[in-house]
């Protein structure tokens, strides 16, 4: 097995173009099935089932037995390869699916999101990525660990990671659920299970060695797939094929016609309510949901593990700019996906007569993703039509449409009237994006139970067989329950990742920038930034989410507290903030806890100090790394 | 791997040069991520290209400078640990 390891690892590029090049090939032959009329459904198996299959195969190729390659693949991952394989572990169905989506329907609001899962990078780049390579051990909890004086911090640390990760991969086997169903007709709790076994097929043999690999394979799929239905859109539009330019014009023609119909709230107007009025309030959740999103890059574990696995500090570092790289080329094109979807609609459906309609509103309809709702009885054929009543003039008004966020991305290679293996295409690019998320979140959680509480904290005595079986069958459990709770729940998939940076924010960012950067910071320091920022967060989290009424009545002492029908609930809204960015209570609250706990207990011991000054510098050895054991 | 040969007096001065430009590029960073943003109703006035501006830079504009920062801070840094005969490879 080394000498093919070593093989591999030299012919990287080689083996990933020859892939890549199959991928395409593939491509083109179910577009000539396609031409020979075999049915769209035989067309959506044949890419679901080749994708995973191509996945398991990897896993199964890059089993182990070795602790260091199952935790950190043996860290021989050149830094282009990690950041590809970042860039897949990091977009997941939120970014594939949901953000072209939020940003059809909220304009420039949408616009945190893209900004706010970017900018993170520079902190993780500038503030931690190369000292945590540099410590060099398996888990995040590892660093608080040793950092912190031992297992109280590491148990702490644990506890938000569990609780942000796996908040975190409910949403992405929603996500892998919601695109089984569709392109195999399976209901949505089977697909859940269905999926289930795709991510666990990767990740079971050979831990963080196959899900590298496994993601590298998974990126260059997805972003295959994301781009080339934009790209053609862009050509038929404006006969340019680079739509990251030209969405311009579909700027300036979504203006024109939202004059003509007389929308309030102009698509890039900036900081505006519904009647188009500059509102501050819109202005403040705008920065605070991206501080949130940027703080919370800096903090998931399932990407900061991703920085542990480069051979060296100064590939750790050149690894974060090629995963931003990878990750920026999906998010500078989705407001690109979300312009021209939106002009296509303004133009070649609005305003229409309803005979008149292109096909792909009536094939989306029936599904229930799109709804033309000019006649009351329009809710026979569109499910999005309930409720809605329209005038019966023969005409489809804005007022009359509706489009389902998920539809958006989905939808788009039909509105651009591609073949069905486009479709195809973007399914097998979304469930990449899922299932790569989904594995590295997997991976974390079991981890962290497997090694940092039951190694580190039950059984330091066990061997290494012991260590990976135990891991292995924590993964598969703490997968199953992941697909039980995302299969009975079914949620919001944007809304539960959101609350996954927050709350990753809130509890573990201030101890790793202080751990490495403020050397005066003892145990007790860690010990409470996390209980502060983490008990906090979740406090407003969980109140303002399920107890709204109790908040106006009891902390309006706080300031401004309104209440807010969404989900289904009365949310409380603390100074008009909308509680997907709860973290904002809680990391300045993290920070202050720190220093206050910092500058009153006594320092960091000289041992700690000297540990602290050799993971600062990239050469040499990690000094005394159990000093506070 | 052998190990690092700084005095505490080196130790300091490779610290304050890593410490510095870590506090440039998170100032670059704020800029960029939240400063420019507060103009945005005013820039989105200006179209280039037909971008409203404000809006091009949420969307596209500052995501370039993210990715340049992250490239600039990997240089820099292995700029300064060569200075210090500190790089790990």
């Amino acid at each position: 097995m080394a000498a093919i390891q070593g093989g591999f690892l030299a012919n990287l590029g080689r083996v990933y173009a020859i892939y890549t090049g199959a991928f395409v090939g593939f491509t083109i032959f179910i577009g000539i099935l396609e031409l020979f009329g075999v049915p769209n459904r035989i067309l959506g198996y044949l890419f679901i089932f080749l994708t995973l299959g191509v996945y398991a195969l990897i896993g199964w190729l890059a089993r182990t037995a070795e602790v260091n390659e199952y935790y950190v693949a043996g860290r021989v991952v050149p830094a282009f390869y990690n950041g590809m394989a970042t860039g897949a572990d990091w977009m997941s169905a939120a970014s594939f699916i949901g953000m072209a989506g939020s940003l059809y329907f909220g304009g420039y609001g949408g616009l945190a999101f893209v900004l706010g899962w970017t900018g993170g990078y520079v902190l993780v780049s500038i503030l931690m990525a190369p000292y945590l390579r540099k410590f060099g051990q398996f888990t995040v909890p590892d660093f608080f660990s040793a950092r912190y004086g031992g297992n109280l911090a590491r148990g702490l640390a644990v506890i938000v990671l569990i609780t942000a990760s796996f908040t975190y991969v409910v949403a992405q086997i929603v996500g892998v659920g919601i695109i089984t169903a569709r392109f195999l007709d399976i209901g949505f709790q089977v697909a859940c299970f269905v999926g289930l076994i795709g991510i666990l097929l990767c990740s079971m043999l050979g831990g963080m060695k196959a899900v590298t690999w496994t993601q590298v394979a998974q990126y260059i799929i997805l972003i295959i797939a994301y781009l080339i239905p934009v790209v053609v859109l862009s050509a038929k539009v404006t006969g340019v094929p680079i739509p990251q330019i030209m969405y311009g014009q579909a700027l300036e023609k979504i203006e024109a016609f939202e004059k003509t119909f007389g929308v309030a709230q102009p698509y890039a107007s900036a900081f505006t309510d519904a009647r188009g009025n500059y509102s501050p309030t819109a202005m403040w959740n705008f920065f605070a949901l991206i501080l949130c999103l940027m703080v919370g890059t800096a903090s998931l574990p399932h990407i900061l593990m991703r920085y542990f696995t480069t051979p060296s500090v100064k590939q750790a570092r050149d690894s974060v700019a090629w995963s931003l790289f990878f990750i920026f080329l999906l998010y500078f094109t989705a407001p690109a996906y979300a312009a021209f979807a939106k002009l296509e609609v303004y133009q070649n459906v609005i305003g229409q007569p309803i005979a008149k309609l292109p096909a792909w509103v009536a094939s989306w309809g029936s599904i229930g993703l799109v709804g033309a709702c000019d006649t009351a009885q329009a809710a026979v054929n569109f499910a999005l039509c309930k409720g809605v009543t329209g005038n019966g003039d023969g005409i489809l008004q804005l007022s009359e449409f509706r489009l389902h966020t998920d539809a958006v991305v989905l939808a788009t290679p039909e509105i651009a009237g591609l073949p069905y293996v486009i479709s195809g295409l973007v399914a097998a690019g979304g469930l990449a994006a899922a299932l790569s998320t989904a594995d590295g979140l997997l991976l974390a959680i079991a981890n962290a139970l497997s090694h940092d509480i039951y190694y580190k904290m039950i059984d330091p005595n066990a061997d290494t067989k012991r260590r990976l079986i135990i891991s292995r069958v924590l993964l598969a459990l703490v997968a199953v329950v992941a697909a039980y709770v995302a299969g009975t729940l079914g949620a919001d998939i944007l809304f539960l990742v959101s609350w996954a940076f927050s709350i990753a924010a809130a509890g573990l960012f201030a101890g790793l920038v202080l751990g490495i950067w403020w050397k005066r910071a003892g145990d007790a320091a860690g010990v409470w930034g996390i209980v502060v920022g983490f008990g906090l967060c979740m406090f407003f989290l969980i109140t303002t989410e399920f107890y709204g009424p109790w908040v106006k009545a009891n902390l309006s002492w706080l300031g401004d507290i309104n209440i807010v029908k969404i989900r289904g609930r009365d949310v409380a809204y603390i100074w008009g903030i909308n509680n997907i960015s709860v973290g904002i209570f809680g990391i300045p609250a993290a920070f202050l806890a720190m220093l206050v706990a910092g500058w009153v207990s006594k320092p960091a011991s000289a041992e700690m100090q000297d540990f602290i000054d050799s993971i600062r510098i990239p050469a040499g050895s990690v000094r005394n790394a159990e000093a506070a054991h | 791997m052998a190990e690092s040969k700084l005095t505490a007096q080196q130790q300091a001065a490779y610290w304050e040069k890593t410490r510095g430009l870590m506090l440039v590029i998170l100032a670059a960073w704020f800029v960029f991520s939240f400063l420019i943003h507060f103009w945005a109703p005013q820039l989105n006035t200006i179209r280039i290209l037909g971008f409203p501006l404000g809006y091009y830079m949420a969307a596209q504009g500052s995501l370039i400078a993210f990715v340049l920062m992250c490239v600039w801070n990997a240089r820099a840094q292995n700029r300064i640990d060569r200075e210090f005969g500190v790089q790990d490879e």
